[in-house]
Protein backbone atom coordinates (compact mmCIF):
# COMPACT_ATOMS: atom_id res chain seq x y z
CA UNK A 1 0.00 0.00 0.00
CA UNK A 2 2.83 2.34 0.08
CA UNK A 3 2.44 3.44 -3.82
CA UNK A 4 -1.04 4.75 -2.45
CA UNK A 5 0.95 7.24 0.27
CA UNK A 6 1.93 10.29 -2.89
CA UNK A 7 -1.68 10.28 -3.52
CA UNK A 8 -2.86 11.04 0.14
CA UNK A 9 -1.10 14.14 0.97
CA UNK A 10 -3.29 16.46 2.72
CA UNK A 11 -0.98 19.85 1.71
CA UNK A 12 -1.30 21.04 -1.39
CA UNK A 13 1.49 21.58 -3.58
CA UNK A 14 1.39 23.45 -6.82
CA UNK A 15 1.42 19.81 -8.21
CA UNK A 16 -1.47 18.35 -6.60
CA UNK A 17 -3.55 22.21 -7.82
CA UNK A 18 -2.34 21.35 -11.31
CA UNK A 19 -5.59 20.08 -12.34
CA UNK A 20 -8.56 22.51 -11.38
CA UNK A 21 -11.10 21.27 -8.94
CA UNK A 22 -14.00 20.66 -10.49
CA UNK A 23 -17.21 20.56 -7.86
CA UNK A 24 -19.38 18.36 -10.16
CA UNK A 25 -16.85 15.13 -10.61
CA UNK A 26 -15.22 15.65 -7.35
CA UNK A 27 -18.99 15.38 -5.51
CA UNK A 28 -20.00 12.58 -7.65
CA UNK A 29 -16.88 10.48 -7.01
CA UNK A 30 -17.23 10.83 -3.04
CA UNK A 31 -20.57 10.55 -2.98
CA UNK A 32 -20.27 7.19 -4.99
CA UNK A 33 -17.46 6.12 -3.12
CA UNK A 34 -19.19 7.21 0.34
CA UNK A 35 -22.25 4.69 -0.75
CA UNK A 36 -20.16 1.67 -2.10
CA UNK A 37 -18.75 1.81 0.63
CA UNK A 38 -21.71 1.72 3.53
CA UNK A 39 -23.00 -0.97 1.54
CA UNK A 40 -20.04 -2.90 0.95
CA UNK A 41 -20.13 -3.08 4.91
CA UNK A 42 -23.29 -4.61 4.94
CA UNK A 43 -22.36 -7.13 1.82
CA UNK A 44 -19.07 -7.71 4.26
CA UNK A 45 -21.49 -8.56 7.13
CA UNK A 46 -24.02 -10.32 5.22
CA UNK A 47 -20.94 -12.82 3.48
CA UNK A 48 -19.07 -13.13 7.31
CA UNK A 49 -22.57 -13.70 9.20
CA UNK A 50 -23.94 -16.27 6.85
CA UNK A 51 -20.67 -18.04 6.68
CA UNK A 52 -20.73 -18.13 10.86
CA UNK A 53 -24.25 -19.50 10.43
CA UNK A 54 -23.07 -22.42 7.79
CA UNK A 55 -20.11 -23.60 9.80
CA UNK A 56 -22.31 -23.65 13.30
CA UNK A 57 -25.47 -25.43 11.81
CA UNK A 58 -22.51 -27.85 9.88
CA UNK A 59 -20.59 -28.13 13.22
CA UNK A 60 -23.48 -28.67 15.81
CA UNK A 61 -25.41 -30.74 13.66
CA UNK A 62 -22.94 -33.33 12.38
CA UNK A 63 -22.63 -35.49 14.93
CA UNK A 64 -26.15 -35.48 16.66
CA UNK A 65 -29.31 -37.09 15.56
CA UNK A 66 -32.84 -37.51 17.56
CA UNK A 67 -34.83 -40.44 17.86
CA UNK A 68 -38.63 -39.88 18.48
CA UNK A 69 -40.60 -42.02 19.98
CA UNK A 70 -44.74 -41.65 18.26
CA UNK A 71 -46.78 -44.21 20.15
CA UNK A 72 -49.68 -44.86 22.12
CA UNK A 73 -49.45 -43.23 25.83
CA UNK A 74 -49.28 -46.93 27.33
CA UNK A 75 -46.61 -48.11 25.10
CA UNK A 76 -44.22 -44.64 25.42
CA UNK A 77 -42.03 -45.36 28.21
CA UNK A 78 -41.44 -49.52 27.47
CA UNK A 79 -40.63 -48.10 23.82
CA UNK A 80 -38.70 -45.25 25.10
CA UNK A 81 -36.45 -48.23 26.80
CA UNK A 82 -36.29 -50.26 24.87
CA UNK A 83 -35.32 -47.76 21.75
CA UNK A 84 -32.47 -46.52 24.63
CA UNK A 85 -31.12 -49.94 25.19
CA UNK A 86 -30.30 -50.61 21.49
CA UNK A 87 -28.89 -46.71 20.97
CA UNK A 88 -26.69 -47.76 23.82
CA UNK A 89 -25.28 -51.48 22.09
CA UNK A 90 -25.25 -49.19 18.98
CA UNK A 91 -21.51 -49.12 17.59
CA UNK A 92 -20.83 -45.21 16.87
CA UNK A 93 -23.09 -43.51 19.47
CA UNK A 94 -21.57 -42.02 22.30
CA UNK A 95 -24.30 -41.02 24.21
CA UNK A 96 -28.42 -41.44 24.03
CA UNK A 97 -30.35 -39.56 26.58
CA UNK A 98 -34.00 -38.64 26.41
CA UNK A 99 -34.77 -34.87 26.81
CA UNK A 100 -36.93 -34.31 30.24
CA UNK A 101 -40.07 -32.09 30.31
CA UNK A 102 -38.39 -29.11 30.79
CA UNK A 103 -36.20 -29.59 28.01
CA UNK A 104 -38.61 -30.14 25.55
CA UNK A 105 -40.33 -27.02 26.78
CA UNK A 106 -37.31 -24.43 25.93
CA UNK A 107 -37.47 -26.72 22.53
CA UNK A 108 -41.02 -25.59 22.14
CA UNK A 109 -41.15 -22.03 23.86
CA UNK A 110 -39.61 -19.61 20.98
CA UNK A 111 -42.87 -21.41 19.34
CA UNK A 112 -45.33 -21.49 21.74
CA UNK A 113 -44.78 -19.31 24.37
CA UNK A 114 -43.64 -19.89 28.19
CA UNK A 115 -46.60 -21.02 29.55
CA UNK A 116 -47.22 -24.62 27.29
CA UNK A 117 -49.10 -26.86 29.07
CA UNK A 118 -46.67 -30.02 28.35
CA UNK A 119 -48.91 -32.50 30.27
CA UNK A 120 -52.04 -31.49 28.43
CA UNK A 121 -50.20 -32.32 24.88
CA UNK A 122 -49.47 -35.21 23.10
CA UNK A 123 -45.92 -34.73 22.50
CA UNK A 124 -43.64 -37.35 21.66
CA UNK A 125 -40.68 -38.18 23.07
CA UNK A 126 -37.05 -36.66 22.26
CA UNK A 127 -34.18 -39.26 22.36
CA UNK A 128 -30.87 -37.04 21.96
CA UNK A 129 -28.55 -38.87 20.36
CA UNK A 130 -24.36 -38.21 19.87
CA UNK A 131 -22.29 -39.79 17.85
CA UNK A 132 -18.85 -40.62 17.94
CA UNK A 133 -16.60 -39.12 15.38
CA UNK A 134 -16.26 -42.15 13.26
CA UNK A 135 -20.60 -42.03 13.32
CA UNK A 136 -23.18 -44.64 13.43
CA UNK A 137 -24.97 -47.20 10.24
CA UNK A 138 -27.88 -44.86 10.28
CA UNK A 139 -29.94 -47.91 7.92
CA UNK A 140 -28.93 -51.19 10.43
CA UNK A 141 -30.10 -48.69 13.17
CA UNK A 142 -33.37 -47.76 11.37
CA UNK A 143 -34.12 -51.40 11.18
CA UNK A 144 -33.08 -52.26 14.75
CA UNK A 145 -35.21 -49.69 16.13
CA UNK A 146 -38.35 -50.59 14.20
CA UNK A 147 -37.73 -54.47 15.39
CA UNK A 148 -37.65 -53.10 19.00
CA UNK A 149 -39.79 -50.15 19.19
CA UNK A 150 -41.47 -49.76 16.51
CA UNK A 151 -43.17 -46.02 16.93
CA UNK A 152 -39.47 -45.08 17.37
CA UNK A 153 -38.28 -43.25 13.95
CA UNK A 154 -34.73 -42.12 13.64
CA UNK A 155 -34.24 -38.29 12.53
CA UNK A 156 -30.03 -37.98 11.34
CA UNK A 157 -30.87 -34.39 9.88
CA UNK A 158 -29.56 -35.00 7.09
CA UNK A 159 -32.96 -34.12 5.50
CA UNK A 160 -32.84 -30.81 6.72
CA UNK A 161 -29.40 -29.81 7.28
CA UNK A 162 -27.60 -30.17 3.87
CA UNK A 163 -30.29 -27.80 2.11
CA UNK A 164 -29.80 -25.38 5.39
CA UNK A 165 -26.26 -25.11 4.97
CA UNK A 166 -26.18 -24.94 1.02
CA UNK A 167 -28.69 -22.24 1.59
CA UNK A 168 -26.21 -20.50 4.05
CA UNK A 169 -23.50 -20.93 1.66
CA UNK A 170 -25.19 -19.43 -1.24
CA UNK A 171 -26.00 -16.12 1.38
CA UNK A 172 -22.28 -15.95 1.55
CA UNK A 173 -21.99 -16.65 -2.30
CA UNK A 174 -24.63 -13.76 -2.58
CA UNK A 175 -22.58 -11.38 -0.12
CA UNK A 176 -19.29 -12.22 -1.99
CA UNK A 177 -20.62 -11.77 -5.01
CA UNK A 178 -22.57 -8.01 -3.60
CA UNK A 179 -18.83 -7.05 -2.73
CA UNK A 180 -17.24 -7.53 -6.90
CA UNK A 181 -20.38 -5.80 -7.93
CA UNK A 182 -20.08 -2.84 -5.69
CA UNK A 183 -16.19 -2.63 -6.59
CA UNK A 184 -17.14 -3.05 -10.12
CA UNK A 185 -19.49 -0.76 -9.67
CA UNK A 186 -17.74 1.87 -8.35
CA UNK A 187 -14.86 1.45 -10.52
CA UNK A 188 -17.74 2.27 -13.44
CA UNK A 189 -18.79 5.60 -11.84
CA UNK A 190 -15.55 6.88 -11.17
CA UNK A 191 -14.25 5.92 -14.69
CA UNK A 192 -16.83 8.17 -16.01
CA UNK A 193 -16.29 10.83 -13.15
CA UNK A 194 -12.41 10.59 -14.51
CA UNK A 195 -13.65 11.12 -17.97
CA UNK A 196 -16.14 13.95 -17.83
CA UNK A 197 -12.92 16.01 -15.67
CA UNK A 198 -10.60 14.65 -18.15
CA UNK A 199 -12.63 16.15 -20.71
CA UNK A 200 -13.70 19.32 -19.13
CA UNK A 201 -9.89 20.05 -18.71
CA UNK A 202 -8.63 19.21 -22.21
CA UNK A 203 -7.04 23.12 -21.96
CA UNK A 204 -5.10 22.18 -19.11
CA UNK A 205 -4.13 18.97 -20.72
CA UNK A 206 -2.75 21.23 -24.05
CA UNK A 207 -0.93 23.37 -21.73
CA UNK A 208 0.98 20.80 -19.76
CA UNK A 209 1.53 18.87 -23.02
CA UNK A 210 2.67 22.51 -24.19
CA UNK A 211 5.46 22.78 -21.76
CA UNK A 212 6.46 19.19 -21.81
CA UNK A 213 4.73 17.06 -19.65
CA UNK A 214 4.62 13.75 -20.00
CA UNK A 215 1.51 11.82 -20.37
CA UNK A 216 2.04 9.71 -17.19
CA UNK A 217 2.83 12.94 -15.11
CA UNK A 218 -0.20 14.47 -16.74
CA UNK A 219 -2.57 11.43 -15.82
CA UNK A 220 -0.79 11.05 -12.36
CA UNK A 221 -2.60 14.53 -11.09
CA UNK A 222 -5.92 13.13 -12.37
CA UNK A 223 -5.58 9.83 -10.75
CA UNK A 224 -4.04 11.62 -7.41
CA UNK A 225 -7.18 13.33 -7.37
CA UNK A 226 -9.35 10.42 -7.89
CA UNK A 227 -7.79 8.36 -5.64
CA UNK A 228 -7.60 10.75 -3.18
CA UNK A 229 -11.72 11.46 -2.79
CA UNK A 230 -12.35 7.62 -3.57
CA UNK A 231 -10.42 6.85 -0.48
CA UNK A 232 -12.36 9.64 1.60
CA UNK A 233 -15.56 8.96 -0.12
CA UNK A 234 -15.11 5.71 1.41
CA UNK A 235 -14.01 6.14 4.89
CA UNK A 236 -17.04 8.45 5.28
CA UNK A 237 -19.02 5.49 3.97
CA UNK A 238 -17.42 2.54 5.71
CA UNK A 239 -17.38 4.47 9.23
CA UNK A 240 -21.35 5.19 8.99
CA UNK A 241 -21.97 1.52 7.77
CA UNK A 242 -19.74 -0.01 10.84
CA UNK A 243 -21.51 2.81 13.21
CA UNK A 244 -25.15 1.30 11.74
CA UNK A 245 -23.46 -2.76 12.02
CA UNK A 246 -22.79 -1.65 15.94
CA UNK A 247 -26.24 -0.09 16.29
CA UNK A 248 -28.02 -3.28 15.02
CA UNK A 249 -29.58 -5.69 18.36
CA UNK A 250 -27.34 -8.05 19.96
CA UNK A 251 -27.26 -12.22 18.19
CA UNK A 252 -30.08 -13.76 20.52
CA UNK A 253 -30.38 -17.20 20.47
CA UNK A 254 -34.36 -16.53 20.24
CA UNK A 255 -33.79 -13.78 17.52
CA UNK A 256 -33.12 -16.28 14.64
CA UNK A 257 -30.38 -15.52 11.79
CA UNK A 258 -31.24 -11.77 11.63
CA UNK A 259 -30.01 -10.65 15.29
CA UNK A 260 -26.74 -12.48 14.20
CA UNK A 261 -25.95 -9.91 11.63
CA UNK A 262 -22.48 -7.82 12.86
CA UNK A 263 -19.40 -8.94 13.15
CA UNK A 264 -17.31 -10.36 15.50
CA UNK A 265 -13.59 -10.13 17.60
CA UNK A 266 -11.27 -9.74 14.64
CA UNK A 267 -14.10 -9.22 11.83
CA UNK A 268 -14.38 -5.75 13.22
CA UNK A 269 -11.20 -5.02 10.61
CA UNK A 270 -12.53 -5.75 7.94
CA UNK A 271 -14.64 -2.48 7.10
CA UNK A 272 -11.04 -0.74 7.92
CA UNK A 273 -9.96 -2.63 4.16
CA UNK A 274 -12.81 -1.06 2.36
CA UNK A 275 -11.25 2.73 2.03
CA UNK A 276 -7.89 1.79 0.58
CA UNK A 277 -9.61 -0.86 -1.22
CA UNK A 278 -11.51 1.81 -2.85
CA UNK A 279 -8.28 3.80 -3.46
CA UNK A 280 -7.41 1.50 -5.20
CA UNK A 281 -10.30 0.98 -7.57
CA UNK A 282 -9.87 4.46 -7.58
CA UNK A 283 -6.50 4.35 -9.04
CA UNK A 284 -7.06 1.89 -11.85
CA UNK A 285 -10.15 3.52 -12.89
CA UNK A 286 -8.87 6.45 -13.48
CA UNK A 287 -5.32 5.17 -14.80
CA UNK A 288 -7.74 3.37 -17.51
CA UNK A 289 -9.49 6.29 -18.14
CA UNK A 290 -6.83 9.24 -18.34
CA UNK A 291 -4.96 6.48 -20.71
CA UNK A 292 -7.94 6.22 -23.07
CA UNK A 293 -8.20 9.92 -23.09
CA UNK A 294 -4.76 11.49 -23.36
CA UNK A 295 -4.09 8.33 -26.17
CA UNK A 296 -7.62 10.22 -27.96
CA UNK A 297 -6.03 13.45 -27.68
CA UNK A 298 -2.94 12.58 -29.35
CA UNK B 1 18.49 22.92 -35.32
CA UNK B 2 15.64 22.75 -37.37
CA UNK B 3 15.21 21.08 -40.80
CA UNK B 4 12.73 20.92 -42.98
CA UNK B 5 12.81 18.58 -45.97
CA UNK B 6 10.00 19.18 -48.84
CA UNK B 7 7.75 19.22 -46.34
CA UNK B 8 3.50 18.67 -46.61
CA UNK B 9 1.04 19.12 -43.98
CA UNK B 10 -2.43 18.70 -45.00
CA UNK B 11 -5.93 18.22 -43.22
CA UNK B 12 -9.08 16.83 -44.88
CA UNK B 13 -7.56 15.85 -48.24
CA UNK B 14 -6.60 19.47 -48.73
CA UNK B 15 -2.30 20.77 -48.33
CA UNK B 16 -2.03 23.77 -46.38
CA UNK B 17 1.60 23.86 -46.38
CA UNK B 18 4.16 21.52 -49.01
CA UNK B 19 7.37 21.80 -50.37
CA UNK B 20 9.34 23.71 -47.44
CA UNK B 21 12.23 22.92 -47.24
CA UNK B 22 14.61 25.07 -45.03
CA UNK B 23 17.27 24.87 -42.09
CA UNK B 24 17.32 27.27 -39.49
CA UNK B 25 20.56 27.15 -37.66
CA UNK B 26 21.52 27.83 -34.12
CA UNK B 27 21.30 31.56 -32.93
CA UNK B 28 19.69 32.37 -35.98
CA UNK B 29 16.59 34.94 -35.81
CA UNK B 30 13.63 34.56 -38.09
CA UNK B 31 10.38 36.62 -38.63
CA UNK B 32 7.51 34.22 -40.49
CA UNK B 33 5.43 36.21 -42.28
CA UNK B 34 2.63 36.37 -44.63
CA UNK B 35 -0.95 37.00 -45.24
CA UNK B 36 -3.58 35.86 -42.11
CA UNK B 37 -4.73 32.06 -43.08
CA UNK B 38 -1.38 31.73 -44.88
CA UNK B 39 -0.16 28.93 -42.61
CA UNK B 40 2.30 30.53 -40.82
CA UNK B 41 0.91 28.79 -37.19
CA UNK B 42 1.07 25.30 -39.29
CA UNK B 43 4.57 25.69 -39.88
CA UNK B 44 5.31 27.04 -36.28
CA UNK B 45 3.53 23.89 -34.88
CA UNK B 46 5.44 21.43 -37.28
CA UNK B 47 8.32 23.30 -35.71
CA UNK B 48 7.14 22.06 -31.73
CA UNK B 49 5.70 18.89 -32.75
CA UNK B 50 2.03 20.02 -32.00
CA UNK B 51 1.39 18.81 -35.99
CA UNK B 52 3.06 16.02 -37.75
CA UNK B 53 4.25 16.52 -41.58
CA UNK B 54 2.24 14.31 -44.07
CA UNK B 55 4.46 14.17 -46.10
CA UNK B 56 8.40 14.91 -46.06
CA UNK B 57 10.95 15.19 -42.77
CA UNK B 58 11.27 17.62 -40.05
CA UNK B 59 14.29 17.33 -38.15
CA UNK B 60 14.09 19.29 -34.34
CA UNK B 61 17.29 19.77 -32.97
CA UNK B 62 18.60 16.20 -34.84
CA UNK B 63 15.49 14.48 -34.29
CA UNK B 64 13.50 13.14 -37.32
CA UNK B 65 9.71 13.32 -36.26
CA UNK B 66 8.31 11.05 -38.38
CA UNK B 67 6.60 8.60 -35.83
CA UNK B 68 7.76 10.21 -33.01
CA UNK B 69 6.84 9.20 -29.56
CA UNK B 70 4.58 11.08 -27.29
CA UNK B 71 7.11 10.71 -24.70
CA UNK B 72 9.78 12.44 -27.03
CA UNK B 73 7.61 15.37 -28.25
CA UNK B 74 7.69 16.07 -24.32
CA UNK B 75 11.46 15.73 -23.96
CA UNK B 76 12.01 18.14 -27.76
CA UNK B 77 9.08 20.84 -26.33
CA UNK B 78 11.24 21.09 -22.93
CA UNK B 79 13.76 22.32 -25.14
CA UNK B 80 11.41 24.57 -27.51
CA UNK B 81 10.06 27.41 -25.33
CA UNK B 82 6.68 28.61 -27.36
CA UNK B 83 4.68 32.11 -27.02
CA UNK B 84 1.53 31.94 -28.29
CA UNK B 85 -0.73 34.82 -28.89
CA UNK B 86 -3.44 33.43 -26.24
CA UNK B 87 -0.59 32.50 -23.69
CA UNK B 88 -2.63 29.32 -23.00
CA UNK B 89 -2.32 29.27 -18.95
CA UNK B 90 -3.52 27.79 -16.58
CA UNK B 91 -6.17 30.62 -15.17
CA UNK B 92 -6.39 28.85 -12.03
CA UNK B 93 -2.74 29.40 -11.40
CA UNK B 94 -0.56 32.22 -10.37
CA UNK B 95 1.55 33.90 -12.65
CA UNK B 96 4.96 33.01 -10.83
CA UNK B 97 3.16 29.00 -10.38
CA UNK B 98 2.29 29.17 -14.32
CA UNK B 99 6.09 30.56 -14.92
CA UNK B 100 7.54 27.84 -13.48
CA UNK B 101 5.24 25.16 -14.62
CA UNK B 102 8.00 23.65 -17.32
CA UNK B 103 10.14 23.14 -14.33
CA UNK B 104 7.32 21.06 -12.24
CA UNK B 105 6.68 18.97 -14.96
CA UNK B 106 9.94 18.11 -15.81
CA UNK B 107 11.07 17.09 -12.39
CA UNK B 108 12.96 20.02 -11.77
CA UNK B 109 13.25 22.02 -8.21
CA UNK B 110 12.05 25.78 -8.32
CA UNK B 111 14.87 27.72 -7.72
CA UNK B 112 12.79 31.17 -6.13
CA UNK B 113 16.07 33.19 -7.26
CA UNK B 114 16.10 32.65 -10.22
CA UNK B 115 12.41 32.32 -10.62
CA UNK B 116 12.57 35.94 -9.14
CA UNK B 117 15.46 37.37 -11.33
CA UNK B 118 13.35 35.95 -14.72
CA UNK B 119 10.23 37.85 -13.85
CA UNK B 120 12.35 40.92 -12.76
CA UNK B 121 13.73 40.54 -16.29
CA UNK B 122 10.36 40.29 -17.81
CA UNK B 123 9.00 43.11 -15.42
CA UNK B 124 6.73 41.13 -13.91
CA UNK B 125 8.16 41.03 -10.45
CA UNK B 126 5.32 42.70 -8.79
CA UNK B 127 2.87 40.66 -10.35
CA UNK B 128 3.89 37.56 -9.06
CA UNK B 129 1.00 36.35 -7.13
CA UNK B 130 -1.62 37.82 -9.86
CA UNK B 131 -3.74 35.28 -11.66
CA UNK B 132 -3.22 35.10 -15.47
CA UNK B 133 -6.99 36.91 -15.74
CA UNK B 134 -5.50 39.82 -13.73
CA UNK B 135 -2.85 40.36 -15.93
CA UNK B 136 -3.02 43.24 -18.86
CA UNK B 137 -2.35 41.49 -22.42
CA UNK B 138 1.28 42.70 -22.35
CA UNK B 139 1.94 41.21 -18.82
CA UNK B 140 0.72 38.23 -20.13
CA UNK B 141 2.95 38.19 -23.40
CA UNK B 142 5.69 38.81 -21.09
CA UNK B 143 4.70 35.84 -18.41
CA UNK B 144 4.50 33.45 -21.83
CA UNK B 145 7.52 34.84 -22.72
CA UNK B 146 9.27 33.91 -18.81
CA UNK B 147 7.29 30.34 -19.14
CA UNK B 148 8.74 29.55 -22.82
CA UNK B 149 12.33 30.30 -21.42
CA UNK B 150 12.62 29.48 -18.24
CA UNK B 151 14.00 25.57 -19.14
CA UNK B 152 16.74 27.91 -20.61
CA UNK B 153 15.40 26.29 -23.94
CA UNK B 154 17.54 26.08 -27.53
CA UNK B 155 14.58 27.57 -29.76
CA UNK B 156 12.29 30.17 -28.83
CA UNK B 157 8.98 30.30 -30.64
CA UNK B 158 6.43 33.14 -30.46
CA UNK B 159 2.89 32.89 -32.27
CA UNK B 160 1.61 36.50 -32.78
CA UNK B 161 3.29 37.95 -29.37
CA UNK B 162 2.35 41.60 -30.01
CA UNK B 163 -1.05 40.49 -31.52
CA UNK B 164 -2.96 42.49 -28.65
CA UNK B 165 -0.43 44.12 -27.43
CA UNK B 166 0.44 48.43 -27.86
CA UNK B 167 3.04 49.32 -29.96
CA UNK B 168 5.30 50.39 -27.11
CA UNK B 169 4.53 46.62 -25.39
CA UNK B 170 5.72 45.02 -28.97
CA UNK B 171 9.20 47.01 -28.72
CA UNK B 172 9.11 45.29 -24.77
CA UNK B 173 8.61 42.21 -26.18
CA UNK B 174 10.93 42.35 -29.30
CA UNK B 175 14.11 43.85 -27.23
CA UNK B 176 13.41 40.89 -24.73
CA UNK B 177 13.62 38.24 -27.35
CA UNK B 178 16.40 40.14 -29.45
CA UNK B 179 18.66 39.41 -26.00
CA UNK B 180 18.03 35.83 -25.79
CA UNK B 181 19.10 35.71 -29.83
CA UNK B 182 22.26 37.41 -28.09
CA UNK B 183 22.62 34.78 -25.62
CA UNK B 184 22.08 32.09 -28.62
CA UNK B 185 19.12 30.96 -28.74
CA UNK B 186 17.07 30.52 -32.09
CA UNK B 187 14.49 32.79 -31.92
CA UNK B 188 11.55 32.30 -34.84
CA UNK B 189 8.71 34.96 -34.62
CA UNK B 190 5.25 34.47 -36.76
CA UNK B 191 4.13 38.15 -37.30
CA UNK B 192 2.26 40.25 -39.89
CA UNK B 193 3.66 43.35 -38.32
CA UNK B 194 6.01 44.80 -41.00
CA UNK B 195 7.32 47.90 -38.69
CA UNK B 196 7.90 45.76 -35.92
CA UNK B 197 9.93 43.67 -38.72
CA UNK B 198 11.75 47.12 -39.82
CA UNK B 199 12.21 48.07 -36.26
CA UNK B 200 14.25 44.73 -35.38
CA UNK B 201 16.66 45.73 -38.13
CA UNK B 202 18.83 47.73 -36.25
CA UNK B 203 19.10 45.33 -33.31
CA UNK B 204 19.68 42.06 -34.86
CA UNK B 205 20.53 40.14 -38.09
CA UNK B 206 17.47 38.70 -39.06
CA UNK B 207 15.87 36.48 -42.01
CA UNK B 208 12.28 36.72 -43.12
CA UNK B 209 10.24 33.68 -44.39
CA UNK B 210 7.29 34.78 -46.33
CA UNK B 211 4.61 32.03 -46.70
CA UNK B 212 2.34 32.54 -49.12
CA UNK B 213 0.09 29.95 -51.56
CA UNK B 214 1.31 27.76 -49.22
CA UNK B 215 4.44 27.55 -49.72
CA UNK B 216 7.69 29.85 -48.46
CA UNK B 217 8.45 32.37 -51.03
CA UNK B 218 11.42 34.77 -49.66
CA UNK B 219 13.50 32.22 -47.75
CA UNK B 220 17.19 33.08 -47.44
CA UNK B 221 16.39 37.28 -47.54
CA UNK B 222 18.22 39.44 -44.68
CA UNK B 223 16.72 42.08 -43.63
Amino acid sequence: MSFLLPFLKIDKTVQDRIVPPSGFTAQLTILTSAAMAFLAVFALTLSLATGRLADRWAGELAQSSTVRISAPIAQVEAQTKAALAVLETTPGVREARALDADEQRALLEPWFGPSLPLDSLPLPVLIDVKETAEGYDSESLRLRLAGEAPGAVLDDHTRWRKPLITAANRLRLLGVVSLILIGGVTAAMITLAANAALAANGQVIRVLRLVGAKDAYIASAFVRQFTFRGFSGALFGAFLGTVAIALLPDAQTTGGFLTGLGFRGYEWFWPFVIPPFAACVAYGATQFAAKQTLKRLM
Amino acid sequence: MIEFNNVAYGYGGQDLLTEISLSLAPGSFHFLTGPSGAGKTTFLKLCYCELQATAGRVQLLGKDTRNIARDDVAGLRRNIGVVHQDCKFLDHLSVSENVALPLLVAGKSRDETNLNELLAWVGLSERADALPAELSGGERQRAALARAVIMSPEVIIADEPTGNVDWEMSLRLLQLLVELNKMGKTVIIATHDMHLIRQAKSQVQARVLRIANRRIQQAGVDL
